[in-house]
């Protein structure tokens, strides 16, 4: 298929950014989003231009690099997966796709579709871990979960923190990020322990960051390439809510 | 080069506590005046870093990507081994030894592997007491799953994300480290030399891939958890930035390179669609629980369903040829990866192979949704499933998938003894960029455990033992002011200059390509003497012409991923021919590695224990001058070597 792009093109932080259009000629429907990137690049290479810079490795959807808007949608037009599972047989002949970087606040553009997210890492690092020392675990059956409980937690964790949620949000919220993290790891008896804490600590560092606040709009749930639902938002503002109120007692730590 | 591999004396089953007791350990106030580099920040390099930071030592762990938690370790699927025993089907700490050792085709050093088998036990523990959501059952227990080459189920998993989950418990742990300012990381930062003072590692240089920076990091000791190299192929399963880089810029300041012709074909993988394709996705092993694997007898039936005129559902049973269950009626469809593969492009060899390239075979699982309904197949596998329809368009649950034999994993790796240490002192070296445990071949649900026992329970203490060995007064006394440092980071920025000026009309991706080209027809699923020979001469013209005519536009100073890509293929290209070279000296077949020439009657990979019972080390000599060979011979004092059957 014959495709016109149209490419966010910005050389760093400071740069304006502009749109730029290509041509591409005879795309196999059975190449991925990132391949037909790959031959615009090369494409590009060929004249002596810089290629479009944008995240990826794994590609298969796991590791959460890969983060471009494609016609408006976080991952594009799909849903449930990231921008790398996305195949060209989605796409038609002729068609012109708009492809442009995360667009939030806290996520500064460092070149073209290239982003910086270490806010995130930095809600992870204000609480977001079980503190379990390495040698201090007791067996591993010594505490049984309940199956219900262990796949509660299992379907928050799967979280790839890749920021679609907040890329999608008019607030630019990172709730369910958040939320996806305190409800793994509150709900587990491991993480019982700072529970308040952590919960606490995220949530300030996530306000901290310049992330928004939620206002139930559910585009973070609806672009999630791992299809984390909206309760965990629910799930955060009540664990969140439950440890102010035990905090303004007697502070939890 | 001195080989020692440092074993402990005494019985196997006590050798681990006997060293842990025997090391040297620094005092808790004096840690912090250490400081510890870590190269890598996946299951090894994560689990290592948070691991230390928590004993009190200063670390400093660099990553490629923008963050530690996107290291390729998270792309793992099925699962990880531990001699648990929890089904109470015969496992032991012998026996995962054993299976280990068996499944590695006797090259691999006992003691190693038995220590990986002892602690085993204790990740599973760390893992669930870090809050990783295992799978459980209704009781509340842990789950398991059977693996390739086992005959107990021994596996933990979290659905078909294991890996992901095991690295967001190491992440979740370095996290906390670096929030505690015990760990300052370095995201988008690549490591690009090692630098040693009166022969020590002292520290590496490093370049912000944002700012194209080049800086000086000096350190204690320098860990080295920087993966494998199955991108040399081009195509495989890793990453697209996973590389060969830290590992071959030590071997070029005289770390050995251990046995790098070991590489790991994996059994299921989606074929290639065409030749704009840049990576191969894996389906895990785990699908071999229930899939059955298959191809048509006949090839006449094989060439209808290449060509669309046949539905392979349409093909009665005594036309399929369950070649595994044939073949190897007591493990079946779960025979190792190295036997399955082979087996695999046997038949496409033979002209049955399906999908339209004919490089493929069926993983079917009608009988298992027969038999347990589709309800049940969906819970065991649904995310693979839907991970195989969206990258093929084909629904699984209706048409056998197709899978084919692609570079996964690679055994071989930087030569270390038994406490994970180079053969440069201070330099230690763990998960799949070491050589140690999987020999020949590594089990399915293995490198999972071989990260997180390097990283939690090894490393930890080895490392100790060396900086006290050193001495308190010799803590953070070498800095980046050293001339050593000035010297190596003067050779690091001339190589980033040389890659921008050549100018030439060719992209490093086109050269990358033709690489993999090479190495997969010569050096891949078969290999001959002539093949390899010529391998080695294709190799040095295409490096040459690489130096003369590849094209790297954009600067130094800023994201520039066409010269990051270069540097990488750069080192792929002399990495490329050491492999090759291994691969000839070999003059046998184990394990992944299969030569031609050495194959029993009915194919099977035909050892040859008097002569090649040895890991291979090479030293390097020089640009352009053969790296020399030594030899680790490895002792088997526990395991009687046998022809490997799993018939």
């Amino acid at each position: 298929m014959n495709l016109t792009l149209r490419v966010w093109r910005q050389k760093n932080r400071l740069d304006v950014g502009k749109f730029a259009e290509y041509k591409l000629a005879d795309i196999s429907e059975d190449s991925s989003f990132l391949e037909m990137l790959d031959i615009l690049s090369e494409q590009l290479v060929a004249d002596g231009h810089e290629p479009v810079a944008f995240d990826h490795d794994c590609r298969e959807g796991i590791c959460g690099m890969c983060s471009m808007t494609i016609n408006g949608i976080p991952h594009g037009p799909e849903g449930g997966i990231t921008a790398c599972q996305l195949h060209m047989r989605h796409f038609h002949d002729g068609q012109t796709i708009t492809i442009e970087p995360w667009r939030a606040k806290p996520f500064p553009v460092i070149k073209d579709l290239v982003v910086d997210r270490t806010p995130l890492d930095k809600i992870i690092q204000a609480g977001g871990f079980i503190t379990a020392r390495t040698g201090s675990a007791v067996d591993a059956n010594a505490m049984p979960i309940a199956k219900g409980i262990a796949d509660y937690a299992m379907d928050a964790a799967a979280c790839i923190g890749c920021g679609a949620c907040v890329a999608a949000c008019p607030n630019a919220s990172a709730m369910l990020f958040t939320g996806a993290k305190v409800a793994h790891m509150n709900s587990l008896p491991q993480g019982k322990a700072e529970k308040d804490r952590r919960t606490l600590a995220m949530v300030t560092t996530m306000d901290g960051e310049g992330f928004g606040g939620c206002t139930n709009i559910g585009e973070c749930a609806a672009v999630c390439p791992k299809s984390i639902p909206l309760d965990m938002i629910a799930h955060l503002n009540r664990d969140y809510a439950a440890a102010q109120f035990k905090n303004f007692f007697k502070p939890v730590a | 080069m001195n080989l020692d591999s440092k074993t402990p004396a005494g019985p196997l089953a006590q050798k681990w506590s006997s060293h842990k007791f025997n090391m040297k350990l620094v005092n808790p106030a004096n840690r912090r005046k250490y400081n510890v580099i870590v190269v890598g920040s996946g299951l090894a390099g994560g689990a290592a870093a948070a691991s230390l930071a928590e004993q009190g030592y200063n670390v400093a762990c660099f990553c490629y990507q923008d963050s530690p938690r996107r290291a390729h370790s998270i792309a793992a699927q099925g699962g990880i081994n531990a001699s648990k025993n929890y089904q109470n089907d015969g496992d032991s700490v012998q026996r995962l030894f054993y299976d280990t050792v068996k499944g590695g085709d006797y090259r691999s050093r006992e003691a190693n592997v038995y220590r990986l088998a002892e602690v085993s036990s204790d990740i599973i523990d760390q893992c669930v007491a870090s809050g990783v959501p295992f799978a459980r059952e209704y009781g509340g227990f842990l789950a398991n799953r059977s693996f390739g080459g086992a005959q107990v189920s021994r596996t933990f998993y979290a659905r078909g994300q294991t890996g992901q989950q095991l690295l967001l418990g190491a992440y979740s742990a370095l996290s906390k480290q670096i929030g505690l300012g015990k760990v300052k990381m370095y995201n988008r930062h690549e490591m690009l030399d090692v630098v040693k003072v009166d022969g020590h590692a002292k520290g590496i240089i490093v370049r912000n891939m944002v700012t194209g920076e080049v800086s000086r990091h000096a350190g204690d000791a320098v860990v080295l958890a920087t993966g494998g190299y199955g991108n040399v192929f081009f195509l495989s399963t890793n990453a697209q930035g996973c590389n060969v880089t830290a590992a071959h810029r030590a071997y070029k300041r005289g770390a050995g390179m251990a046995n790098p012709c070991y590489t790991q074909i994996h059994p299921t993988c989606i074929p290639v669609h065409g030749d704009q394709q840049s990576k191969l996705t894996l389906m895990s092993e785990s699908l071999r629980n229930d899939g059955r694997v298959w191809a048509p007898m006949d090839k006449e039936t094989a060439k209808k369903i290449r060509e669309g005129k046949l539905n392979p559902n349409d093909v009665p049973d005594e036309e399929r040829d369950y070649y595994l269950e044939r073949k190897y009626p007591s493990f079946g469809n779960l025979a190792p990866r190295d036997i399955s593969s082979r087996a695999a492009k046997e038949a496409c060899d033979d002209g049955r192979g399906i999908a339209t390239t004919g490089l493929g075979v069926f993983l079917d699982f009608r009988d298992a949704i027969k038999r347990d309904g589709q309800k049940a197949i969906e819970e065991r596998y649904g995310n693979l499933f839907e991970m195989y329809q969206c990258i093929t368009g084909d629904n699984p649950y209706e048409t056998p998938m197709m899978i084919f034999p692609a570079v996964h994993y690679t055994m071989g790796g930087l030569w270390v003894d038994y406490n994970l240490q180079s053969t440069i002192p201070g330099m230690f070296v763990g998960g799949e960029a070491n050589f140690s445990d999987h020999g020949a071949n590594r089990l399915g649900a293995s490198a999972l455990m071989q990260g997180l026992a390097d990283g939690y329970f090894v490393l930890p203490y080895t490392v100790g033992n060396y900086l006290s060995e050193q001495g308190v007064a010799a803590a953070g006394q070498v800095t980046t002011d050293h001339p050593a440092f000035a010297e190596v980071e003067a050779d690091v920025k001339g190589r980033i200059d040389k890659l921008l000026s050549i100018g030439g009309t060719e992209s490093p991706r086109s050269f990358h390509k033709r690489l993999g080209h090479i190495v997969w027809e010569k050096c891949g699923m078969a290999r001959s003497k002539e093949g390899l020979e010529e391998a080695i001469r294709d190799i040095q013209a295409l490096r040459k012409e690489f130096w003369e005519n590849v094209r790297v536009v954009g600067d130094a100073d800023s994201l520039n991923p066409e010269l990051e890509r270069a540097g990488r293929v750069a080192d792929f290209m002399e990495f490329g021919e050491i492999m090759c070279r291994d691969a000839l000296m070999r003059e046998e077949s184990c394990g992944g590695h299969f030569r031609v020439e050495y194959q029993t009657d009915d194919g099977e990979a035909l050892r040859d224990d008097d002569n090649f019972t040895f890991a291979g080390v090479w030293e390097y000599k020089g640009d352009d001058v053969e790296p020399q060979l030594h030899k680790e011979s490895l002792v088997y004092e526990n395991v009687k070597l046998a022809t490997r059957s799993y018939k």
